[in-house]
């Protein structure tokens, strides 16, 4: 699993690093996505797809290959 | 079996008043039929209403939909909530590109790890509130001894306003949010509002200005933004006081109603209060069921189509106001099972309490972390509280956008 964020389009909501931390983070400086972690391990899958579903703004994607 | 609803009702409909947590019948009328409703508001003119969670979803992440309140048919559920979206241009009434330029001059202010650091300054807090309302004697109102003071506190310490100007703001505020105030006290609160913050922005910015004066960091909202935006030309300090304003109103009031409504439901269920207070993890799960079920932001989000487009199955024209309804979405069969029950064990996320797409709330982690710490907290304080008065005997603020309790009676 690879996941993308498209960091242009967040809002800075936040629901991303609180529901998965060790994948998504917020920058210091502007609130907005950093992505800690682009091949989360599988133990994490649950909770990026949580994440992606709870972005208000369709910001993350997962690319399977 | 009960009557076909009047769909043809001027929106916002009533609520049946033996079921006030339920929404207006109405709406699973409209949600089992076609979904999207035209309805008619208080000045005759036509809004659509969608009430399922994919059409809200859709239309709230729309490139197409506009949140201008100064486009023809914006929709306005009173004649003060219109004078108020037009008084000023707002965070909630502005488009892309400006909108992301403006809201990420907050988002790291509101940061989730952010507001993590916020946790012990709110537990000091709540639990001097706590000792208030003990030493104040029972029953005690719970929304003025804890709801209410709480969320005030936090956004008054946030930006940086001395918490003993609370009365005024408060009264500012529910001026511009109900839904019975006359317009032009609607324009004569946001004036007073402003010219409050604009006092403040003031004095911080010479405090700033003079480097003699040592004055240290920013601590506070107001102060940060008179230092990082207003002083080196980047927003005009009557930007920076509309912001203030705004998130004073959406920041305490929303948080209040939820407060009162979350602990109103465990105080009437007592299975669901079990279920809940199990563990921190189980007081986080059941927040966001409180979130979903009671739906505080119960007749929003308004919204203009600047495109045909078709929702729901429905033919919308560009020009087309409409309420993406967050409450009905919540209760949406589809989404959720049996959904006019409030179950603190079931997995509400997402929900789309705070909204969806580029509005989306942008003090939901502060929101979260204050509805977490009180509930917690409070059955741990007052293992015996209780309701003071019987249930059907409660008011609820009908006449606002925030939907609420007006009192909530307590003894322990
Ligand atoms: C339980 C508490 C809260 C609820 C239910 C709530 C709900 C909402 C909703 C539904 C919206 C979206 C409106 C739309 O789409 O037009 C919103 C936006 C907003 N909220 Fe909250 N809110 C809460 C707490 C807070 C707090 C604590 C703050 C700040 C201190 C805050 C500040 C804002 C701001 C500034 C916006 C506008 C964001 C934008 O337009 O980009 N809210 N809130
Ligand atoms: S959930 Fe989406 S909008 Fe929110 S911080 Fe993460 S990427 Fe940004």
């Amino acid at each position: 699993m690879r996941v993308i964020v498209h960091s242009e389009k967040c809002i800075g909501s936040g629901r991303c690093t609180e529901l998965a931390g060790s994948v998504f983070d917020q920058g210091e400086d502007d609130g907005i996505v950093v992505l800690v972690s682009p091949k989360p391990s599988d133990d994490q899958r649950e909770a990026v797809r949580d994440a992606v579903q709870s972005c208000p703004v369709s910001a993350i994607e997962i690319v399977e290959d | 079996m009960a009557s076909k609803p009047d769909l043809n009702a001027p929106y916002p409909y009533a609520r049946d008043k033996r079921c006030p947590l339920d929404l207006p019948p109405q709406i699973a009328e409209t949600r089992n039929d076609d979904g999207m409703q035209q309805v008619t508001l208080w000045n005759g003119n036509k809004a659509w209403l969608a009430t399922r969670w994919e059409d809200v979803r859709t239309i709230l992440s729309s490139p197409d939909i506009s949140s201008d309140a100064e486009k023809a048919n914006y929709p306005a559920v009173s004649a003060s909530r219109s004078a108020q979206a037009k008084s000023y241009k707002t965070i909630f009434t502005m488009d892309p590109p400006v909108h992301g330029q403006y809201r990420r001059t907050l988002t790291k202010d509101f940061a989730f790890k952010r507001m993590q650091e916020l946790r012990p300054m709110i537990e000091e807090a709540l639990n001097s509130l706590y000792d208030q309302m003990e030493q104040g004697g029972k029953p005690a109102d719970f929304v003025e001894a804890v709801a209410l003071p709480l969320p005030s506190l936090v956004v008054s310490m946030l930006l940086g306003v001395p918490y003993s100007d609370r009365e005024a703001l408060q009264e500012w505020s529910r001026n511009r949010m109900a839904l019975d105030t006359s317009p032009e006290v609607v324009q004569d609160s946001a004036k007073k509002m402003g010219e409050y913050f604009d006092r403040l922005f003031a004095e911080k910015e010479a405090l700033y200005s003079d480097k003699s004066k040592n004055p240290g960091d920013p601590a506070d909202l107001v102060s940060r933004l008179a230092v990082e935006q207003i002083l080196p030309g980047h927003i005009t300090r009557l930007d920076a006081v509309l912001m203030c304003n705004i998130l004073y109103i959406a920041g305490h009031e929303t948080t209040a109603n939820q407060i009162g409504f979350g602990l109103l439901g465990l105080l009437t269920k007592p299975e669901q209060k079990a279920n809940m207070l199990q563990s921190d993890e189980s007081v986080k799960n059941g927040v966001e069921e409180m979130l979903r079920y009671y739906s505080v932001v119960h007749l929003h989000s308004p919204r203009v189509c600047t495109k045909d487009m078709i929702v729901g199955g429905q033919e919308i024209k560009a020009g087309d106001g409409v309420f993406a309804l967050l409450s009905g979405a919540n209760r949406d069969p589809k989404h959720y099972d049996d959904p006019d029950a409030f179950d603190v064990t079931r997995n509400a996320i997402p929900h789309m309490a705070f909204g969806f797409g580029i509005h989306q709330c942008i003090g939901q982690s502060l929101a979260r972390l204050e509805l977490q710490i009180l509930f917690e907290s409070v059955f741990k304080r007052f293992p015996n509280l209780k309701l003071a008065v019987p249930e059907e005997s409660l008011e609820y603020k009908e006449n606002a956008t925030v939907y609420g309790l007006k009192t909530l009676p307590v003894t322990w």
